[in-house]
């Protein structure tokens, strides 16, 4: 059986993934499950050298613990576990780091188990035997991120899709979901367009309560009359839709305009 | 003394008075001294510059003399101890008045002011010249304790010496061999960096520790990370200030290869051009990467540790074009008999 250990036939192992971008450090996690494997029923389910490609592994390999370095190109641990909550059944996440002083404050603060590099086994022993019983939490994940995600991600069909903010035309909240829209289409994501607007700041505008739009994607604004009522309206780069301005955000427009 | 075998004190010195920043600065001090003198015998401002300008006649010979007759000696001044070295500079002034006094009487006018006048003026500017570089030296110095701590602290980046831990004990098991090169390498790095680094150092051991911490980098990133070393043609025995290059190294690695999971090349040059010695370091760099803040404070370590050894004939210059970044370093070729 590829990579499986353990000595329990009743309990299942704990599936694990491994996200480190440097080949040594994964090559030790390995070496470190394989001697907790005599206590602890484990098995790799698979090995990842970016939060991207963890991503996709775990959108094919179910894993119940994913051990996540937190600093990686492209996209970093701490935004990699925030698309991973978005799994049918989300897996447990332990961060390991070398050195991140700010990080290390925020997951004592918000008691999110991590591992310290080098790993000690006795500690990975620990962490491994609280897996499955800490779930993650989105809000504390959200907490303790320092810069705002890269991507927004969305779930289709059991698999996590991404989506980089740089696309995103606009936003626009209906009932439960926000729309993400891009010039090629549109996705439904869970989240809350304040928080969203929180997160990414100065990037959107807000031209209507339920409604941001990408700066850089403003074309223009135009005066538009609909069933005898005047509004004005944003042009877009890259859809042929028009977003409303409410009469309450028209002072945005006007300092959009101004610069 | 004490104070002389206290290692954290500042190891002072006399100025190296041929180099061309110091000159100057002696220039620019005693012209200014001389225009004061001439503000403060004069009525008014046209009387102030008629004045200066006769006050000149006498100063700039002398001027002149003195620092060629200084950058001469240097050599035979600076090995002596500092009191020694500072008295003898004094002495050598007085001379050099004594023997214009005699010679140049031309130049003093029909009843010029007795001798002992121009020694006092004299001894005092030197006084205060010297005085002036070594409370300058201090200040440029990291030699106090605290400040010597801080510039360790900052050389050492503890999230690459815990990563390099993990990856040699990955190495252990399966690579003893190469684990123990990397240990080797480790403690090659972390003696120079531990070190008492005041003195120069040869750019041959320099460029070693380049090569010990790209040995321990490349065990890290594996491919990701490619070295082009153009510094076939450095000259082995110019001499550098310690660290000079390695910090640089580091920067560029951690800003330029780290952020992407592609691979990326850092390339090295180091050549002479003349009595210059050019180092210039090239690395991969996206505009919207994060952390600048440390990458300019270690540059900052390293420019002023470059004006402290080699004052104005030394430079570091900095170029972000739109995929890379650049490091250029100019500093003087020194060599191991006329440091």
């Amino acid at each position: 059986m590829n990579g499986a250990y353990g000595v329990s036939e009743t309990e299942k192992p704990l599936r694990v993934v491994i996200v480190d971008d440097e080949a040594p450090a994964r090559s030790r996690m390995r070496d470190l499950l394989a001697e907790c494997a005599g206590e602890i029923a484990l098995e790799i389910a698979g090995e990842a050298a970016s939060g991207r490609e963890a991503l996709e592994l775990l959108s094919r390999e179910p894993a119940d613990l994913v051990l996540l370095d937190i600093r990686m190109p492209e996209m970093d641990g701490i935004e990699a576990a925030r698309h991973l909550q978005n799994l049918e059944q989300p897996p447990a996440v332990v961060f390991a780091t070398a050195y991140d002083d700010y990080a290390i404050r925020a997951f004592e603060l918000h008691a999110i188990d991590y591992l310290l590099k080098p790993i000690r086994l006795a500690r990975l022993r620990e962490a491994l035997a609280r897996a499955r019983a800490a779930p993650l939490r989105t809000d504390a994940l959200r907490e303790i991120a320092r810069a705002p995600r890269a991507h927004l991600s969305a779930q289709e069909r059991g698999r996590i899709h991404l989506i980089p903010i740089a696309d995103v035309i606009y936003l626009k909240a209906d009932l439960k979901y926000v729309t993400v829209r891009t010039a090629a289409r549109e996705h439904l994501i869970e989240e809350s367009l304040t928080r969203l607007e929180q997160e990414f700041g100065s990037r959107f505008l807000r031209v209507h309560r339920n409604c941001l739009v990408a700066r850089v994607a403003v074309r223009g604004f135009e005066r538009a009359e609909i069933a005898g009522e005047a509004r004005w309206e944003v042009l877009l780069e890259g859809v042929d839709e028009r977003i409303a301005v409410s009469r309450r955000q028209q002072h945005v427009m006007r300092e959009f305009l101004r610069g | 003394m004490a104070r002389s075998i206290d290692q954290n004190a500042y190891a002072g010195g006399l100025p190296n008075f041929r180099n061309l920043g110091i000159l100057l600065r002696i220039g620019l001090i005693v012209n200014a001294l001389a225009f004061a003198a001439a503000i403060v015998k004069s009525a008014d401002l046209s009387g102030a510059w008629r004045q200066f300008i006769e006050i000149c006649a006498l100063v700039e010979p002398l001027l002149i003399l003195s620092l060629l007759a200084l950058a001469a000696l240097n050599d035979l001044l600076r090995r002596l101890p500092y009191s020694a070295g500072a008295i003898a500079v004094v002495a050598l002034e007085l001379a050099l008045t004594t023997g214009f006094y005699v010679e140049g009487r031309v130049l003093l006018g029909e009843r010029p002011a007795p001798l002992e006048r121009y020694w006092l003026l004299v001894a005092l500017t030197t006084a205060a010249l010297l005085a002036y570089f070594e409370l300058r030296g201090r200040a440029l110095s990291p030699a106090l304790p605290e400040a010597r701590l801080q510039a360790l602290q900052a050389r050492i980046r503890p999230h690459f010496l815990f990563n390099s831990i993990n990856a040699v004990l990955s190495l252990i098991r399966q690579e003893p061999r190469r684990a123990e090169a990397a240990l080797e390498d480790m403690a090659g790095l972390f003696r120079v960096l531990m070190a008492d680094n005041r003195e120069l150092t040869p750019l041959a051991r320099e460029l070693e520790l380049c090569h010990q911490y790209i040995g321990i980098e490349q065990l890290r990133l594996g491919d990701r990370l490619k070295v082009e070393w153009h510094t076939d043609k450095a000259p082995r025995d110019a001499l550098v200030p310690p660290l000079v290059l390695q910090p640089l190294l580091e920067n560029a690695v951690y800003h330029g290869i780290e952020p992407r999971s592609e691979p990326g090349t850092v390339s090295i040059h180091v050549y002479a051009l003349r009595d210059e010695l050019h180092a210039v370091l090239r690395n991969p760099y996206r505009r919207d990467g994060d952390h600048h803040a440390g990458n300019k404070m270690a540059l900052a370590n390293i420019a002023e540790r470059l004006q402290l050894h080699f004052d104005a004939e030394a430079s570091l210059g900095t170029r972000s074009g739109a995929d890379a970044f650049e490091v250029h370093i100019v500093m003087p070729y020194v060599k191991e008999r006329d440091s």
